[in-house]
């Protein structure tokens, strides 16, 4: 009689610079089943853990910044393919932490076409939202979008597929890197998520994922000094609101606030997403011979 | 060269090989602009819904030219009880007349307001030289024809917001509560106002404590154009009455323009509130002067990057980065421009160079040089005469400094410019993107290419190529990094007065 088999667990570590590290402190923290099952072990990073992955953020900006947008659509409509491909995966994933698998399939179904439609808007939100523009002296002027920086990130806690993609694909469509903090109690399909990154042909370091805890992790990801803006969509309380927008007063940081409710509203996929966090860059040249 | 040096009769003070020398040529006589038709009351109240009212605790304080040290006038101080009148005229204005009417009427007024500037201009333009300090040749020439181009310009905005926000519906946000500087300050008025007033909202404005008669001036223009009661309301006091108006429960959007200092204790100021702002901060702009640059155009450029408006200008052309090369040779050519420059009556039509807005700014930029030297920079000053009287300050160079020098890093905002010199194009990015601003920078030279390139990789909002320091009300401005927060000025400006 053959012997049963034992199932091969995966470890689910932190996606920084296109590795898979543990967090350099050693922590973890038990990520549950909406029964309270244990389903694994993630990883609690540190403020060490997010300086390394601005670092690494900072140090592909200028890589995937000057990247074409003909280039970034396609990466990201990569990302959406990969999506596709491992659509079990998530499924699985999805199951035990209360999506009903009409809900997984709705949920999967969207994050993959978010990719899409922001892949699409790569190289058109320059033509819409930028500028040539009628100065009275005798002058070339036009107004084109820069992206921002460095992006931190609290990721949806409630949707931990669909919303964490809405959040990410925007910043990276407009040439942005980003460092993300996954869904505190739902952590491991955004660790799934980064194995779809790591397969797509988007840089390391352009998104970085840390799993933990907001309430440790809010201070850091405001304070730092060469994050450029920070984002999050949840009601976070107000407590935690006003520390983040006090410590981006550091730096000037911009910070982007959407509350979402529904990830499926067709409201929340929007180019001002991808405005939101561009700089405006006006050139001037004289005409003449 | 030596033909020039030797020759004094062949000399030709413009010529492109001598030393540039109008002075020992011919003398500049007198040109003073007339003020006495530009009338000055003794005494200026707040202007809160259509009416000039004294302010509540009855406090004045006294404003003077800082060409002359002599008071102008006096203006009201606004406490916490004026403000709240004002955010309250504001908001009834908001939620009665000014919303009633249509876009299309909302911006005829805006129109009118143009169309009464420009009739009024040289009124305009002798107030603003005489309380700030600002040569005429600029109020008149630039600052004051602008503020007339902002107003026409967003005017014809207000009808057709639609096509400047595909996809949304623009709102306004409502009462705005907007803070102005010193060093333009009927302009930045208009920066402010005009955006906020096409998009629907309404306002109260508090112009800075050292220049606040244009702004008074203008209330009394707005009620000559029969605006709306409210609509408009200016308040006029220092720090306290501008942090009662950014606290103010009932204001829902703040614009500030000032410096980084301040706009972060605002940024910090409105946390954990839903209130909307936009920050326009200081700088620290550089300009790379390369090998292949034209150099006689780019001295030019230089002198008008940093030397215009007494240095005065939060984009100013602050860090000069010039390519190995032609270092010795720029910087002996600024040297000899230096010489030319007439620092002195702001009113008299041929100065370049006028007085340093206030005491305060006066003492501040005198740090800065003492702070250059002790860090061992080499100091170059113009040999120009200064009046004995007023806050004057000769155009100074800083040569022999390194990145890290304050005098490097800090905005100065005075006439005083660092020198520095790099060999690639890579090390002159680095070294102008390695300070915490990003408001503007410059870059000279004859190659297309390289002005795409360069001007792609430095981190700031405005790039003036083979140029510096334009302004126009079609032209978003605006800052990357520590220097602000949001655009004013074209389409884009609009944005900061729409609800997202």
């Amino acid at each position: 009689m053959a012997e049963e088999r034992i199932d091969v667990k995966k470890t689910y570590k932190m996606y920084i610079g296109g590795d898979f590290p543990r967090s350099e402190s050693g922590r973890t923290y038990k990520a549950l089943d909406s029964d309270g099952n244990l389903l694994a072990n993630a990883c609690q990073g540190s403020r060490k853990d997010f300086r390394d992955a601005v670092k690494i953020a900072r140090g592909a900006f200028g890589g995937w910044s000057s990247r074409s947008a003909y280039n970034r659509g396609q990466i990201l409509y990569r990302i959406a393919e990969m999506l596709e491909d491992r659509r079990d995966q998530f499924m699985k994933e999805l199951g035990p932490i209360g999506f009903k698998t009409a809900e997984a399939e709705a949920d999967i179904n969207a994050a993959i076409d978010r990719c899409i439609y922001y892949a699409g808007w790569t190289d058109k939100y320059q033509q819409v939202f930028g500028s040539i523009n009628p100065v009275a002296s005798s002058h070339f002027n036009f107004s084109m979008l820069e992206p921002t920086g460095v992006v931190a990130a609290f990721a949806p806690e409630k949707s931990p597929l669909l919303g964490l993609v809405s959040v990410i694909a925007p910043i990276i469509a407009g040439g942005n890197t980003c460092v993300v903090l996954a869904s505190e109690k739902y952590p491991l399909p955004a660790i799934s998520f980064a194995e779809v990154l790591n397969s797509s042909d988007v840089p390391g370091g352009v998104v970085n994922i840390l799993t933990g805890f907001r309430e440790e992790l809010a201070e850091h990801f405001s304070t730092h000094m060469d994050v450029n803006a920070m984002c999050y969509t949840d009601n976070l309380p107000q407590e935690m609101k006003k520390l983040i927008d006090e410590n981006a007063s550091l730096n000037v940081k911009r910070i982007v606030k959407h509350p979402v409710e529904d990830w499926y509203d067709e409201e929340v996929q929007s180019p001002y997403f991808v405005t939101d966090f561009q700089e405006t860059k006006t050139t001037w040249h004289p005409v003449g011979f | 060269m030596s033909n020039t040096e030797t020759k004094e009769a062949a000399y030709k003070p413009t010529s492109p090989n001598s030393k540039l020398d109008f002075a020992s040529v011919w003398e500049y006589a007198p040109a003073p602009q007339d003020s006495k038709f530009a009338e000055v009351k003794d005494q200026y109240d707040l202007f809160i819904g259509g009416k000039f009212v004294k302010p509540s605790k009855g406090r004045y304080f006294k404003s003077t030219n800082p060409a002359t040290e002599e008071v102008i006038t006096e203006f009201a101080e606004a406490t916490q009880k004026d403000v709240d009148k004002a955010v309250k005229s504001a908001r009834k204005a908001f939620e009665g007349e000014w919303s009633r009417i249509s876009a299309k009427e909302r911006g005829k007024y805006l129109f009118r307001i143009a169309r009464m500037l420009q009739e009024r201009a040289r009124e305009f333009a002798v107030l603003e030289s005489m309380d700030g300090g600002k040569p005429i040749r600029e109020s008149r020439d630039v600052d004051i024809p602008l503020v007339a181009a902002y107003f026409f310009y967003y005017a014809g905005w207000a009808d057709k917001l639609e096509y400047a926000f595909p996809g949304k519906k623009p709102e306004p946000y409502g009462v705005c509560g907007q803070i102005i500087p010193w060093n333009f300050p009927l302009l930045m008025l208009a920066w402010k106002i005009a955006p906020a007033l096409a998009a629907g909202n309404t306002v109260v404005l508090k112009p800075a404590e050292t220049t606040s008669l244009t702004a008074l001036k203008f209330a009394e223009l707005v009620k000559d154009c029969g605006l709306p009661d409210g609509v408009i309301n200016i308040v006029t006091g220092a720090g306290q009455t501008g942090s009662e108006i950014v606290n103010h429960k009932d204001i829902d959007k703040v614009a500030f323009t000032g410096s980084t200092n301040v706009g972060k204790i605002i940024q910090k100021s409105l946390a954990g509130t839903d209130k909307k702002y936009t920050l326009e901060l200081g700088g620290k702009g550089a300009m790379l002067i390369f090998e292949d640059a034209p150099i006689d155009q780019a001295v030019e450029g230089i002198i008008n990057a940093i030397y215009f408006n007494q240095g005065h200008v939060c984009c100013a052309g602050s860090r000069l980065l010039v390519q190995e090369g032609v270092a010795d040779k720029v910087i002996q050519k600024l040297k000899d421009r230096l010489e030319t420059l007439i620092v002195g009556d702001p009113l008299d039509k041929n100065t370049d160079v006028g007085a340093i807005n206030s005491k305060e700014q006066f003492e501040t930029v005198n740090k800065y040089l003492e702070i250059g030297v002790n860090e061992g920079a080499e100091v170059y000053q113009a040999n120009c005469d200064v009046p004995e009287n007023g806050y004057f300050i000769r155009p100074t160079l800083f040569t022999n400094v390194s990145q890290s020098n304050r005098v490097v890093q800090e905005e100065i905002f005075g006439p005083v410019l660092t020198v520095q010199t790099f060999r690639t194009a890579d090390e002159g990015i680095e070294k102008a993107n390695n300070t915490p601003y990003g408001l503007a920078n410059g870059v000279w030279t004859d190659k297309g290419s390289k002005i795409f390139k360069v001007g792609s990789q430095m981190r700031s909002g405005v790039i003036w190529a083979n140029t510096y320091n334009k302004f126009d009300p079609t032209s978003p401005f605006g800052g990357y990094k520590e220097s602000g927060v949001g655009r004013e000025g074209g389409m884009h400006g609009l944005a900061a007065y729409i609800k997202n």
